[in-house]
């Protein structure tokens, strides 16, 4: 791939133009999941367990279905069934047994919310009253929610089949836990006892819901000859057709998936919940069918984050070295299998050079909802953990928490715990960057604690692809597959823009729908605007090549002497200075004499990303009698490769830190005994409101990547994995109490305190 | 169940409609009316995302039925810019990057006009607690609060 251009040479690359579609948000006008309406359409609802776990003797919908105004139910058994496989790379793995069980329950619901019938009627309240009368027999079964209890010998089961995956030889009796996994470098066992100090922690996080604002929704339509279109919110539509013709059986051609505005995600809305549903049901009904899930569906029967129990061992010389790492990760999964504990298992130690290290990870099934992608899918957990014992072990040997990590920072070619040498730089510059912030040596007041932390995520590449159509204008739209959640419609057409010479205001940027545009992954992984971006790039590229054979046309010399420079074609080598130089939009105007429309498509499965790496250090008060911990300050460095748009990276950065700051402090699911969500709503599933913080202090770092034209590094989610560890060290700070479960709310403060 | 008939004032607009007795305003305004630009994040007034105004004060609309509309003036979001000119909050919000998915962002807009309305001058502490209504996931509130901290500043040169 080509070198990175130098900073002087760009001229909108880092610049903070207006987003191209925040007009229609701003006034009310840009179409979200629910904005869509067909006409003669049809609402759809879903039933959903009031169990936490029971087995579905009999579904009856005899009743609904004579409901005046109800065209139609389905259940699973309007849903082929799926082959029990896992598939896709071991990290992502799925299956679409379990998938499909998960959308419509088949013979056991195994959390409260399950869904488990979907009714198709002509208002919202018939709907809801057609649900209220299918009648479902249920034989409940005891349930397990705690991820230790579901380790347990005697735990009830989910599965009673599921026998543990990477456990050689393979159990005899089944049990909860999914898979086993395991990661080593070294011999941890044996240098443990060459370490001057060991520190040996255990620790507890919560289940955490990604939490965006806009609820799951979707509308679609079906035609008697079998084509269909979704219209919904997700982080890649085609995501949506893969899965959705998957679990219909239907051909991938024949469904047209568009993308909708998207309300946030933050990796929620990288699975199908109500698509499928819709579709069946619309053609079941031959009715165009919505879907509109509420908060409390959202929160019981869509992704949280894992909750995990965790237990780090580090062993260190008094100069600061890190000599052995061992970490033990129990992830919940929630009802299937394929928590993110492999990730925990890579990133928590990811950040250093230690020379032996051995993490090991259980996937463990319970009667929660299925866990699903959140920011950094497992590394915020992990490294809780993993950092805390780290601030424990500087402590000890009474080193600054800055200068102990920046003493066993992995550089490319540090090995990685599973296998792979680090191949990029800037883990110490971002370190470097936050120990000059002068707040990090401002003085601390009574009850106050500072606390350091760093994250690492890996980053995607991956599969993208665009179209790049000029107009006789000189305008060009630029056409990619990749949903925008957090304005990379500003960062693709600035990148285009850069590459084509033309001003950022004659670049379109749109969302094509899937059978408008390759195949592109979903939005996740902070891939876009690494690897969709390069796509963009290299259609432009595609597209000043083929203008430089127009103006030669135009001039009538050989293609071969013309150049593209500043946005426009140029007479090279022996004809330079033959004419002067022809712009973009000379050149777009005579599209028809010169050989007709000027497209260019690109399409890429990109390597070469470069891995997130975020430091912070965070400041807070403790008030000793109510145990409430404010935050005084967070200071956030990230290396971003090149910001293409710096304020949306800052966006990126401070919106990780604050979802970081509910995870440590207020948010989390609590069940009743009885395996019941009890705090599905807004109200007390506590996110951050603007009055509970300070303004996050963003520092962009840049460190280019050089497997990326102008840079590029992935920026929407290392940002989230430091806070929880950054803000226990500062209470610990503060008063000398070290918490080790999250979230670190006002009576578990309160607790350590007393105690 | 017979429909209510309901006649009232939007966006300066005389409106009728019918509506179910148990509809929210919320439900009206996307369903019957098509103004979807209020949205419904959770439908029990915890995020605000379903803000309008009504006679003067901000409200949250899915808490609120649509028969109570009557004889009321309401405002929401597909009023604020005058034609094509966006309202400064509108404007400032653009250039201070303050939406990243955007579904916040009427319900904020409506929020912070109200709140300018009321006080031309407020803090930034003033702002944070008015806005505490107002879930946004996204973006950390700092560049909405700069942005609604800027449109105050701006309005008040406007004025004097
Ligand atoms: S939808 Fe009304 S406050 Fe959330
Ligand atoms: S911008 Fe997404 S919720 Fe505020």
């Amino acid at each position: 791939m080509s070198a990175v251009v130098t900073e002087k040479k760009l001229k909108v690359v880092g610049t903070r133009p207006d987003r191209p579609d925040g007009v229609p948000k701003l006034t009310g006008t840009a179409q979200y999941g629910a904005d869509y309406t067909l006409p003669g359409m049809l609402w759809g609802k879903i039933l959903r367990s009031p169990h936490a776990h029971a087995r579905i003797r009999k579904i009856d919908a005899s009743k609904a279905l004579k409901l005046p105004g109800v065209k139609g139910v389905i259940t699973a058994a309007d849903l082929p069934e799926q082959k029990f496989e896992y598939v896709g790379a071991e990290r992502v793995a799925q299956n679409f047994w379990h998938m499909t069980r998960n959308i419509l329950a088949r013979e056991k619901v195994l959390y409260e919310g399950h869904a488990l019938a979907a009714v198709a009627a002509t208002t919202p309240a018939i709907a809801a009253e057609a649900l209220k009368l299918i009648e479902v027999d249920y034989e409940i079964l005891p349930h397990v929610i705690d991820v230790e209890d579901a380790m347990k010998p005697d735990a009830p089961l989910l599965f009673e089949d599921m026998i543990t995956r990477g456990v050689e030889p393979p159990p005899t009796k089944p049990s909860n836990v999914s898979k086993r996994v395991e990661f080593k470098i070294g011999d941890a066992d044996a240098a443990f006892a060459t370490a001057d100090e060991v520190v040996e922690m255990s620790f507890k996080t919560a289940a955490v819901h990604q939490g965006y604002i806009e609820p799951h929704a979707c509308l679609a339509r079906a035609d008697a000859d079998g084509q269909a279109e979704v219209w919904s919110s997700s982080q890649g539509h085609f995501v949506v057709r893969t899965m959705t013709v998957k679990m219909l059986g239907m051909k991938t051609g024949d469904l047209r998936c568009h993308a909708a505005e998207i309300g946030g995600a933050f990796g929620g809305k990288t699975v199908v919940y109500v698509e499928p549903v819709a579709v069946a049901l619309s053609k079941k009904t031959g009715h165009p069918v919505k879907i509109m899930m509420s908060r409390e569906d959202v929160f019981k029967a869509t992704g949280p984050t894992s909750g995990a129990s965790m237990t780090i061992k580090v062993g260190v010389m008094r100069d600061g070295t890190i000599v052995a790492a061992k970490g033990l990760f129990k992830y919940q999964a929630g009802a299937f299998p394929g928590s993110p504990v492999m990730n925990g298992c890579m990133c928590g130690f990811a950040p250093y050079d230690i020379a032996n290290v051995n993490t090991i990870g259980y996937d463990v099934v319970c009667n929660r909802p299925k866990s699903v992608a959140y920011r950094a899918p497992g590394s915020p957990i992990s490294a809780f953990a993993v950092e805390s014992t780290l601030d424990m072990a500087a402590k000890k040997i009474g080193m600054d928490p800055i200068q102990f990590r920046l003493k066993n920072i992995a550089k490319i070619g540090t090995p990685t715990v599973w296998g792979p040498k680090h191949s990029h730089a800037g883990f110490a510059e971002t370190l470097q960057a936050l120990q000059k912030h002068p707040a990090y040596t401002a003085p601390l007041g009574k009850n106050q604690g500072r606390g350091v932390a760093v994250g690492y995520w890996f980053n995607g590449g991956g599969e993208s692809s665009s179209t790049v159509n000029v107009n006789e204008d000189g305008t060009v739209v630029v056409a990619t597959g990749s949903p925008d959640i957090g304005g990379s419609r500003a960062s693709t057409a600035q990148m285009a823009a850069e590459t084509l010479g033309i001003p950022y205001e004659a670049v379109r940027p749109i969302i094509a729908d899937t059978n408008s545009v390759g195949y592109t992954q979903a939005t996740g992984g902070s891939r876009v605007t690494f690897a969709t971006g390069i796509t963009v790039i290299n259609a432009c590229k595609k597209v000043t090549e083929e203008m430089c054979k127009r103006a030669a046309k135009m001039w009538k010399i050989e293609p071969e002497n013309v150049i593209w420079e500043d946005g426009s074609a140029r007479p090279a080598g022996k004809r330079a200075g033959e004419f002067p130089p022809l712009t973009f939009k000379e050149i777009a105007s005579k599209r028809t004499a010169t050989g007709g429309p000027v497209v260019a498509s690109a399409s890429i499965n990109a390597e070469g990303q470069a891995p997130g790496f975020s430091a912070q250090f965070a400041d807070v008060e403790v008030d000793p009698d109510t145990g409430a911990v404010k935050i005084l300050r967070d200071v956030a460095a990230q290396d971003v490769g090149r910001a293409i748009h710096p304020s949306y990276c800052e966006g990126q950065i401070i919106g990780g830190v604050v979802q970081g700051i509910g995870c440590a402090l207020n948010e989390e699911y609590i069940y009743d005994k009885n395996g019941h969500l009890e705090n599905a709503g807004f109200l007390d599933y506590r996110m951050p409101v603007a009055s509970d913080l300070p303004k996050i202090d963003a520092i962009v770092v840049e460190v280019p990547n050089p497997n990326h034209p102008y840079g590029v590094k992935g920026v929407a989610e290392a940002n989230i994995v430091p806070p929880m560890a950054a803000i226990a060290s500062a209470i610990h700070g503060a008063t000398g109490k070290r918490l080790t479960d999250l979230p670190m709310s006002p009576p578990k403060v309160l607790a350590a305190l007393d105690g | 169940m017979a429909k209510q008939h309901v006649v009232t004032t939007i966006n300066g607009n005389a409106v009728e409609f019918l509506c179910d007795t148990r509809q929210t305003l919320l439900e009206v305004l996307r369903d019957e009316l098509h103004m979807t630009g209020a949205k419904e994040g959770c439908g029990t007034g915890d995020c605000g995302a379903c803000t309008v105004n009504i006679d003067g004060r901000m409200m949250c609309s899915c808490l609120f039925l649509g028969a109570e509309a009557q004889g009321k003036k309401i405002n929401t979001i597909e009023g604020m810019a005058a034609g094509d000119k966006l309202h400064v909050l509108q404007r400032k919000f653009l250039e201070h990057a303050a939406l990243q998915c955007g579904i916040c962002t009427p319900g904020m807009l409506i929020a912070a006009k109200t709140l300018l309305e009321n006080n031309p001058d407020p803090t930034e502490e003033q702002t944070r607690y008015w806005l505490a209504g107002n879930l946004c996931r996204c973006t950390g509130y700092n560049q909405i609060i700069d942005a609604v901290l800027d449109a105050a500043k701006e309005l008040r040169g406007a004025k004097s």
